[in-house]
């Protein structure tokens, strides 16, 4: 801690980042402070955290999108390396943009709907090949594999096989779950309900995989109050911290 | 001209321009990908992309035929749970007197659950109107704040009570994850909707969306199609739309002609996908022994 205070800034005598670990440590109890319900602490974290990831995103939205991909090379093209004029093209997407803005006048409000349904039509015009290609074809492919896949020796690997018959199973009865305009009776019915099972299964190892992954997320919160905070209030539990 | 011929028409051009779309980005290839630096050429077509071209002209086929036999006959929809306790839960916020909270995901307005969401939140508004409760709808995007605000104004006009409509119901909060986690926690605990629903992308904000209507007491109802986050939607939720079921549930609650027979376009097309895998399975398997060639061409067709 006394290196990297030494190299950082002061404010009133104080480390800017000593102040900083105290800022992040008191809106992590705030936020924290919910496990014990509503209450003025963590609304002041809240809206804390509301307002500047807000004003945030919005200098990133503009430091980082509309000066250096239209700002610039629009209207600035000296700025821009290689460019040998303005980009006049880019006037067609500054347009669409400008015509959200319609929003904030009631009689033309109606103009905000081309920029969004031009989005809309684009994104899902480029998503479906993608999607067609990487969830359909992709999968099956990876599906159809032999039940009975030759082994060392000249033999058979019964395993593989057995591990290879039980995706193939899995996928064509939760197929069947996922069949909306039949009755699930009959063998469709049987079927659909092994693929639920199916699905239940692949739910509780994703949910034990992801629990874990939280788990470590809330110990790394943790040690930064005990080894990174506490050190600031002459606390010193020894283990990881900034010092 | 009336309103039968001009669904058709619509739905002509539109099936007309998603083909378009999808063809154009099926094979047109810029130059800077073409087979090698020596060769650079501009090419239409793109013809390792051929296999997804053809699903998407025999998807494509399959959903108009499925409108015009929609048009003729009724349709049957298997029950979905989740869908039947939308009504229930609607009611029940109107017996409490208790406004609804929709929440819709981080999607972005192009994306498939963000679109199945604002679906569902169509008919959410249009029954909220009519009992005049009102729905609260926290957005990360503002594009989805945009339209979702010209969904449910349009959805309450529907419902002829255009004055109870409240903009400001609809509004943006911030685009940041935990931030907006943090703020639609805090509307739960201060606004005390009674019922609760969670509709398209979610990610690590599932789990705790969730808890927090838990402990509210809210009937909650989620649908996502995040594989990853299901398994805390289905512990912390009533019910939960699992994958495919959110797509379908506009059809499911509209029961509109035009998305029953995408629904059943959908499901002609698992038969088809159903039948392929079990025939590459059975070629895999004793094909190999009596007819090689015609196993390495019917699965190289669907290696990308």
């Amino acid at each position: 801690m006394p290196e990297a205070a030494a190299t950082s800034s002061t404010i009133f005598g104080l480390s800017t980042q000593i102040i900083g670990i105290w800022v992040a440590a008191l809106l992590t109890l705030a936020i924290y402070s919910f496990l014990y319900g509503d209450n003025p602490a963590y609304k002041l974290g809240e809206h804390i955290f509301v307002g500047v990831s807000v004003a945030y995103g919005a200098v990133i939205l503009w430091y980082e999108g509309l000066v250096p991909l239209l700002i610039n090379p629009l209207f600035r093209p000296h700025l821009v390396e290689d460019a040998t004029g303005p980009k006049y093209s880019l006037i067609i997407p500054m347009v669409l943009g400008l015509l959200i803005l319609s929003r904030f006048v009631p009689r033309y409000d109606w103009l905000s709907r081309w920029p969004i349904a031009f989005v809309m039509g684009l994104g899902a015009g480029l998503s479906i090949p993608r999607s067609v290609e990487s969830y359909i074809l992709r999968q099956m492919h990876g599906t159809m594999l032999p039940l009975l896949p030759p082994g060392a020796n000249g033999g058979y690997d019964f395993l593989t096989g057995f591990g290879n018959l039980l995706l193939v199973v899995g996928v064509v009865c939760t197929l069947t779950y996922f069949y909306f305009s039949a009755r699930h009776e009959g063998l469709l019915g049987r079927a659909s309900r092994v693929g639920i099972w199916f699905l239940m299964v692949a739910f509780g190892a994703g949910f034990g995989n992801t629990v874990m992954a939280r788990i470590s997320l809330l110990i790394g919160r943790v040690q930064f109050l005990l080894y990174d905070w506490l050190p600031t209030i002459g606390i010193h539990l020894g283990g990881p911290g900034v010092g | 001209m009336n309103t039968a011929i001009s669904r058709q028409i619509l739905a002509l051009i539109v099936a007309v321009l998603v083909m378009g779309l999808v063809v154009s980005a099926a094979v047109a290839q810029p130059p800077f990908a073409s087979e090698s630096p020596a060769e650079e050429e501009t090419k239409w077509f793109n013809a390792e992309r051929t296999n997804v071209l053809v699903v998407m002209v025999l998807y494509s086929g399959i959903v108009i035929g499925c409108i015009y036999y929609a048009r003729r006959r009724e349709m049957y929809i298997r029950p979905i749970a989740g869908l039947e306790a939308v009504n229930d839960a609607i009611g029940r916020a109107t017996e409490m007197g208790r406004p609804m909270l929709y929440v819709s995901g981080l999607g972005g307005i192009s994306g498939i659950a963000t679109i199945a969401s604002m679906l569902i939140l169509g008919h959410l508004a249009k029954r909220a109107a009519a009992y005049e409760t009102p729905i609260i709808v926290p957005c990360n995007d503002p594009l989805v704040m945009t339209a979702e605000r010209e969904i449910v104004h349009q959805a309450y006009i529907e419902a002829g009570k255009p004055d109870a409509y409240e903009p400001d119901n609809i509004f943006y909060v911030t685009s940041s994850q935990f931030g907006y986690t943090a703020a639609v926690d805090g509307i739960m605990l201060r606004e005390r909707p009674a019922a609760n629903f969670f509709m398209g992308t979610f990610y690590a904000e599932a789990l705790i969306l969730a808890e927090t209507g838990n402990m509210t007491g809210a009937i909650q109802i989620a649908g996502t199609d995040m594989d990853t986050q299901l398994p805390f939607f289905i512990t912390a939720c009533d019910y939960t739309l699992m994958g495919e079921e959110l797509y379908a549930a506009g059809a499911y609650l509209s029961r509109s002609p035009l998305l029953l027979a995408q629904l059943k376009g959908q499901d002609i097309g698992k038969i088809l996908l159903t039948v392929a895998i079990i025939t590459g399975v059975v070629l895999a398997t004793v094909g190999v022994f009596a007819v090689p060639g015609l196993v390495v061409t019917f699965l190289s067709w669907f290696k990308p």
